[in-house]
């Protein structure tokens, strides 16, 4: 099943790569990666997408507790919280096609980031699923470019 | 001798810090990155440089050493060739946890990425065989990380640590300080166990009918040996050791089953799958041991205790894992067990009739030389007391069932990833830290030339090591499956053609050698070998070229499913 889990690690030159390279050499599944500072800029925050059963996603927290420049690793799939990725995509325009994909952005509650003539930039943020649904919806008017950015994600707040 | 507040340049930083970690020894070789810290060592006099002549060579030592004394090994080599040259030994000691710090030198920081003379990524080219590596990229910083690369080589489960020096970095100056502790948020390793899981384990342990504790180098490295022996003898439960983990227990106790696994003994594989309770402790359900894993101990009550948590429930899933220290672990059972003791007669007796079975025993013949012969004889001359080191390949099964090792940081062999080469230079290195008992290799005819170079070392320096070469003029191991499992197809394993005289090359060194082709021959080498101290000593063992290692379990197959001997007695010679 899949799981998403929050590392907390060191800032440093070098990180992301031990934290990739531990997944490959350990054979196990890698299906998304996003890392950026937080508060705190000594310490960045790594959203990571994996699948396995409970065995295979038990060593994947080890190991990565494992890791010297891993401070704290949480998985957070059982835990409330909440996840979201940014979708940036490049359609085909044309007259014909303008009005329904306009729809369609407002459906995603997108926005449209730049506008030419025979293209149409678009970004949709939201859960993983989100975007996997407004990618396929938006597949049939011809999509030139895409780039999503992988889950990131955070516990939901206390009371 | 600096003092903190001094202003020193980078080399001699080097050297200071190494000071405090109250380094003996460094194994090393020079290079363009290094020549500042070549420079700087021309006056220093308590840390000793040993001069290797290969920079694997260097890395096996500094692990030798490391295994022989429990001090974490030092190895000092240049960029590029000099570092890549280290890879197989990092590896080698990050598989069998022995604790060692790489210092690296780097082009200047200025070049790094250019690819530049002598330039090789080696941070990134070890990443996957460190438990850590470090890039000082700042003068004011390197202090402090070799400060925390001794502090991660040596805590918790020990690893090889590499420090990579840029050129620039090591002839800037600063001001020294010398951190006072060292706290690394990202490494908090559990060494005190769970005290719910110890008390478990202590319950399990007073009931069960049928245990077996199955031991590994986790006991060594956590010097654990006393609790074993008092658990153990205690509570009437049988022993069996990993290849790293003999030692653990003295292999002359009766409840002493000696190795498990796929060379391991008959009796204690037997166990394994009869047992209503094993208490692994300090080892890693390695597939050389388990075999078969679906059938690997199918009746018992499993606790596991090891210090690394990623070691547990990793190849088999076990009812009772304990994460910490294995000393504390012992310690903790032991103070935990009622006074009222389970009586495991009749369980002991099983076991015997296992051993009486399928002893380890073997026939000698005036006229030819057989391996076990050769080991146990060094066994009983030595009482077990030897520091013994092996090479990869039949040699070291023969060694690892034949040695009756009697102590623990007794056998000093490349287990995890079974790298010929490895044992010269080990000898080497632990000759350096341990000079009050005999330290012994057991090498091949194949695995001897793979480091041959560092046999100047040990005459360089006269250690007094005895070099035992189990010689049959063939890759034996190698040639063994050939003949198991590979329809008799003998490629590339005989060397009887190409092998040099060994004698002669041993003696070209500078190095005392004997030949031996007979047990009387034989005895007579082994006295004068162990009898001489002045220098190494090398004795070219002839042995029979065909025998194979029994019993064995075939790759794949349970472990209680051993061969015994031959499959076709016609190809015995
Ligand atoms: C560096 C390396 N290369 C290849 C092997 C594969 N291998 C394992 S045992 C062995 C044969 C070793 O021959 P020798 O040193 O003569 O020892 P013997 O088995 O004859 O005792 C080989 C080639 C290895 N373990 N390490
Ligand atoms: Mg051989």
């Amino acid at each position: 099943m899949k799981h998403i889990i929050s590392v907390l690690v060191e800032n440093k030159f070098g990180t992301l790569n031990r934290v990739a390279a531990m997944f490959s050499a350990r054979g196990f599944n890698l299906e998304s990666i996003s890392i950026g500072e937080t508060e705190d800029t000594e310490i960045s925050r790594m959203t990571i997408v994996t699948r396995g059963d409970d065995r295979i996603v038990s060593q994947v927290l080890k190991q990565l507790n494992r890791l010297v420049d891993t401070i704290k690793v949480t998985d957070l799939t059982h835990q409330p919280h909440v996840e979201r990725e940014l979708l940036l995509m490049s359609l085909k325009l044309s007259a014909a096609s303008q009005r329904e994909i306009f729809e369609l952005i407002n459906v995603f509650k997108g926005k449209v980031v730049d506008i030419k003539q025979k293209s149409i930039t678009i970004e949709v943020i939201g859960s993983p699923d989100k975007i996997n649904t407004a990618i396929d919806l938006f597949r049939p008017f011809g999509i030139r470019e895409l780039a999503r950015s992988g889950a990131v994600a955070i516990h939901r707040g206390e009371n | 001798m600096h003092t903190n507040g001094e202003k020193l340049n980078g080399s001699e930083i080097f050297f200071e810090s190494l000071r405090r970690e109250n380094v003996e020894y460094i194994f090393g070789y020079p290079g363009g990155a290094l020549l500042k810290v070549y420079e700087t060592l021309h006056d220093v006099e308590d840390i000793k440089h040993i001069l290797v002549r290969h920079e694997q060579g260097a890395t096996h030592m500094a692990e030798g050493y490391a295994r022989a004394t429990g001090k974490p090994g030092v190895v000092l080599v240049t960029s590029g060739p000099g570092a890549t040259n280290t890879v197989t030994g990092i590896a080698n000691a990050y598989m069998d946890s022995s604790p060692m710090v790489v210092f690296t030198g780097q082009v200047p920081s200025t070049l790094i990425g250019n690819d530049a003379f002598q330039e090789a990524d080696i941070v990134g080219i070890t990443r996957p065989i460190t438990k850590h590596n470090f890039l000082v990229k700042d003068v004011r910083e390197l202090a402090s990380t070799i400060r925390k690369a001794f502090y991660l080589a040596t805590n918790g489960r020990p690893g090889p640590v590499l420090v990579d020096m840029p050129k620039d970095v090591l002839n800037a100056i600063c001001t020294f300080e010398w951190p006072e502790s060292v706290e690394i948020r990202g490494f908090k390793p559990t060494i005190k166990c769970h005290a719910n899981q110890v008390q478990k384990a202590a319950r399990m342990i007073a009931k069960a009918k049928r245990p077996l504790l199955y031991v590994g180098g986790g006991i060594i490295t956590s010097g654990a040996a006393e609790e074993l022996r008092k658990l153990a003898i205690e509570q009437q439960i049988p022993v069996t050791m990993t290849l790293n983990g003999l030692g653990a227990f003295p292999g002359d106790h009766p409840l002493s089953m000696g190795m498990l696994g796929m060379h391991g003994t008959y009796w204690a594989n037997q166990a394994i799958n009869a047992c209503d309770l094993l208490i692994a402790v300090g080892a890693r359900f390695d597939d050389r041991v388990t075999g078969k894993v679906d059938t690997f101990a199918t009746q018992a009550y499993k606790i596991h205790n090891d210090i690394d948590p990623t070691n547990v429930d990793k190849n088999i899933k076990v009812d009772l894992p304990v994460v910490g220290d294995s000393k504390d672990f012992l310690a903790s059972v032991l103070e935990a067990l009622p006074e009222a003791k389970e009586d495991h007669g009749a369980w002991l007796e099983l076991i015997e009739g296992w051993r009486k079975q399928c002893p380890m025993d073997y026939t000698v013949e005036p006229d030819s030389l057989k391996t076990e012969f050769v080991i146990d004889e060094v066994s009983k001359k030595t009482k077990g007391h030897a520091v013994v080191i092996t090479d990869v390949g039949q040699h070291q099964m023969w060694t690892a069932q034949y040695y009756k090792f009697t102590e623990p940081r007794s056998i000093i062999t490349s287990g995890g990833l079974g790298t010929m080469g490895y044992g010269l230079p080990a000898c080497i290195g632990a000759a350096f830290g341990v000079t009050d008992r005999p330290v012994i290799l057991f090498t091949g005819d194949g695995g001897l030339m793979m480091n041959i170079q560092e046999l100047v070392t040990a005459v360089h320096n006269k250690l007094p090591v005895k070099i035992f070469l189990i010689n049959n003029s063939y890759l034996g191991m190698v040639r063994q499956w050939q003949e198991l499992f590979h329809q008799e197809k003998y490629t590339f394993t005989d060397l009887e053609a190409s092998n040099p005289d060994f004698v002669k090359v041993a003696e070209a060194f500078g190095c005392k050698a004997l030949r031996a082709d007979n047990p009387e021959s034989a005895l007579k080498a082994i006295d004068e070998a162990l009898a001489y101290n002045d220098g190494p000593i090398l004795v070219d063992f002839r042995v029979i070229r065909k025998d194979m290692v029994f019993p064995m379990v075939p790759a794949g197959a349970s472990i209680s499913d051993m061969l015994l001997a031959r499959l076709n007695p016609k190809t015995m010679v």
